[in-house]
């Protein structure tokens, strides 16, 4: 690539002079720098004077050789003067990034603040917990400020916007199963028992849990982020200074949905899952469709839909509450929104598989095996 | 224009400039139309920003400032018209396609804009990496920390993150990266807005002192009216969709039109008028006259109180 900006040293009287010619700016420096840093003294003199076109970056070289060689500076046209007037007193030795700590106390430092964060994380959940019966207290007390409209619009939300979804979901799973436990069914010569390995896994287990994550993912988030942005936007605080309190305009609703809805949802999700096996069973163990859903009525236990049932509200009631709480604690800016939000699914989604495995115990042991 | 470009190494990549803008308009705008759906924002509007001057642009909110500003940056194409930059016209040009212009403006945007996961020192070395990657690590660590500097921040400053500063520190932190190339055009979004009375002032003089020694043609939005007085060369007047005046302050009183009336004569205009007049006699006390007005200025409000 030719250069155009060039540079040359004489002798001249006095000591060595540096003659810079050419456009000294950003677009041309990349080639020289290197060369100009390298030259070696001593030089008496910088000439200017053949620069044609000069900027920051520019006079920033020159000042810098004429101070490493302790030269003076010759021949700046105006210009020049200007901008080598401007860089005075600018130099500094800062690193572009702060400095980080070594491994050894990195590490531990992350992990115990994790723990610490862990510790006030749960006291948070067990306090939001807490106040949460408060206000729910309170609006027993004094219904007429019970939320009505809040209500229903959420319950549209969580609910019957989310049937087509959850519907297609269960509808597939079921399908899943269906296929996937004949084959091994097969194996045996049992492939009619398809419809119980269908009827009870889904009533009993997959149909909630499977709509309790996707509410999660659908719901929870939402409340974590509408909340969260809410916070940010200082529409909380203005709630408070009218005297409306969060909890009862905001978060109850929004638990009160879903709490009401995951075990619509849940036994929704079931009937698709069920229906999903049985076109399956229509369709490659020719079981007709009709009588796939009636055996169903014969091979699962009433008990298997209590299950189900039970699960439903305290799954719901976790997601909920991991989307308020979350929403509830941003703080700062639009980033912490999104971290919130993606703890609280990921939060949600852990708690209802804890303590599914939970009731899946409590239930055999109580006999509803 | 050609010529310069043919002295480039046109081979490896887009021509580079060696060479400052020396004609006498740097940004043209012509019969600019701009919509979004059924709303005009623009209806035939003309702007020429003068060489070397800043150019305040005023109007009333929604009157489109910051959309004519992303149209002269090339973020939002226009319905029609035409707009040149440095005698080139950019709006023909994707929004990302190299017209070898990006690299002789800096944009300040209104909250700085600053990318969140970047030090302060980093972002300002951002342009630079892109546009010219042969600059060395050393040099332009240089670059970025003077830059910082110039921009009235402490040295201190170059590797905070932006959450750790303050809004006017964001500010001129924006203000180092649209910086950072050198550019003949600063766009500034308004500089002032959301800043203290004091941090206003410094910025106004920050901005006037750097298109003094660097040279620069600023296209500035405000709604400040200190800094209209106290730095803007020339100022636009945006309204009924059309830049409907381009003059100095003063000329621009003198126009019957309402808006520019109650916009500059309105309470907020003059005692933004009073107190750059107080600060020009100021500048002149030892002349008796200066000083006898200033004295009655100061204690008018009083005696009033």
């Amino acid at each position: 690539m030719a250069r155009l900006a060039e540079y040359d040293i004489e002798d001249g009287d006095g000591g060595a002079v540096l003659t810079l010619s050419g456009p000294y700016l950003v677009s041309t420096i990349g080639a020289l720098d290197g060369e100009l840093r390298k030259i070696d003294g001593p030089i008496a003199r910088v000439d200017l004077s053949d620069v044609t076109e000069i900027d920051t970056v520019g006079a920033w070289i020159a000042c810098n050789i004429a101070s490493e060689h302790e030269a003076e500076i010759t021949g700046a046209s105006e210009r020049a003067q200007r901008l080598l007037g401007a860089l005075e007193g600018t130099g500094s030795e800062q690193d572009m990034r702060p400095e980080r700590l070594p491994v050894w106390t990195r590490v531990p430092d992350a992990m115990g603040e994790k723990v610490y964060n862990a510790r006030s994380g749960i006291v948070g959940v067990v306090s939001f917990l807490g106040a949460l019966l408060i206000s729910a207290g309170n609006l027993i007390r004094h219904p007429r400020r019970f939320r009505t409209v809040a209500l229903v619009k959420q319950l549209e939300l969580v609910g019957v916007a989310a049937l087509p979804i959850i519907g297609l979901m269960s509808f597939l799973i079921g399908v899943v199963i269906a296929q996937q436990g004949a084959v091994q069914l097969a194996a045996f010569g049992a492939e009619t028992l398809t419809v119980n390995l269908v009827g009870r896994i889904t009533l009993r287990e997959l149909g909630v849990l499977m709509t309790a994550i996707m509410v999660a993912g659908r719901s929870g988030s939402a409340f974590a982020a509408e909340i969260g942005t809410m916070k940010l936007t200082e529409e909380i605080d203005a709630m408070r200074t009218i005297g409306i309190a969060p909890m009862e305009a905001l978060v109850i609703p929004r638990i009160m949905a879903a709490v009401l809805m995951m075990p619509l949802l849940g036994f929704y999700a079931s009937c698709m899952a069920i229906i999903g096996g049985a076109v399956v069973g229509e369709l490659m163990l020719g079981i007709p469709f009709w009588t796939f859903l009636s055996r169903i009525q014969d091979v699962v236990p009433t008990y298997d839909v209590w299950v189900g049932l039970l699960k439903a509200p305290v799954f719901g009631l976790i997601v909920a509450l991991a989307g308020c709480y979350n929403g509830m604690q941003v703080k700062g800016n639009s980033e912490e929104v999104g971290r919130r939000t993606t703890l609280s699914v990921v939060a949600a989604i852990f708690a209802v598989i804890v303590l599914d495995a939970f009731f899946a115990v409590f239930f055999t042991k109580v006999g509803w095996a | 224009m050609a010529d310069e470009q043919d002295k480039g190494d046109n081979a490896k990549g887009p021509a580079r400039r060696h060479e400052r803008f020396r004609g006498e308009y740097p940004i043209v705008v012509e019969g600019l139309v701009n919509r979004f759906g059924e709303q005009v924002i623009h209806d035939d509007l003309d702007l020429k920003v003068k060489r070397g001057e800043i150019l305040g642009v005023v109007g009333g909110s929604g009157t489109g400032k910051s959309v004519l500003m992303r149209s002269i940056i090339g973020l939002q194409p226009p319905a029609e018209g035409d707009i040149r930059v440095f005698d080139k016209s950019i709006v023909d040009a994707e929004p990302d396609a190299e017209i070898g212009v990006r690299d002789r403006w800096g944009v300040l945007f209104q909250g700085g804009a600053l990318f969140s996961t970047l030090t302060v020192g980093e972002n300002v070395e951002v342009p630079l990496k892109q546009f010219y990657p042969e600059i060395s690590d050393t040099l332009r660590h240089e670059i970025a920390r003077y830059k910082i500097m110039l921009s009235g921040l402490p040295e201190e400053a170059v590797n905070k993150y932006p959450s750790e500063l303050s809004g006017g520190m964001k500010k001129r932190a924006g203000l180092a990266r649209a910086l950072a190339l050198d550019p003949e055009l600063l766009f500034l979004d308004e500089p002032t807005a959301g800043l203290d009375p004091i941090g206003a002032a410094a910025f106004d003089n920050l901005t006037r002192e750097l298109k003094e020694t660097l040279g620069l043609t600023v296209f500035l939005i405000t709604h400040d009216l200190d800094t209209l007085h106290e730095i803007c060369d020339r100022v636009a007047v945006l309204a009924d969709k059309q830049v409907i005046a381009v003059d100095t302050v003063p000329k621009l009183m003198e126009l019957d039109h309402p808006w520019i009336q109650e916009y500059f004569n309105g309470p907020r205009g003059r005692a933004a008028l009073t107190a750059q007049a107080l600060d020009e006699l100021r500048r002149h006390m030892d002349m008796p006259v200066a000083a006898h007005a200033v004295k009655a200025l100061d204690n008018a409000p009083e005696k009033k109180a």
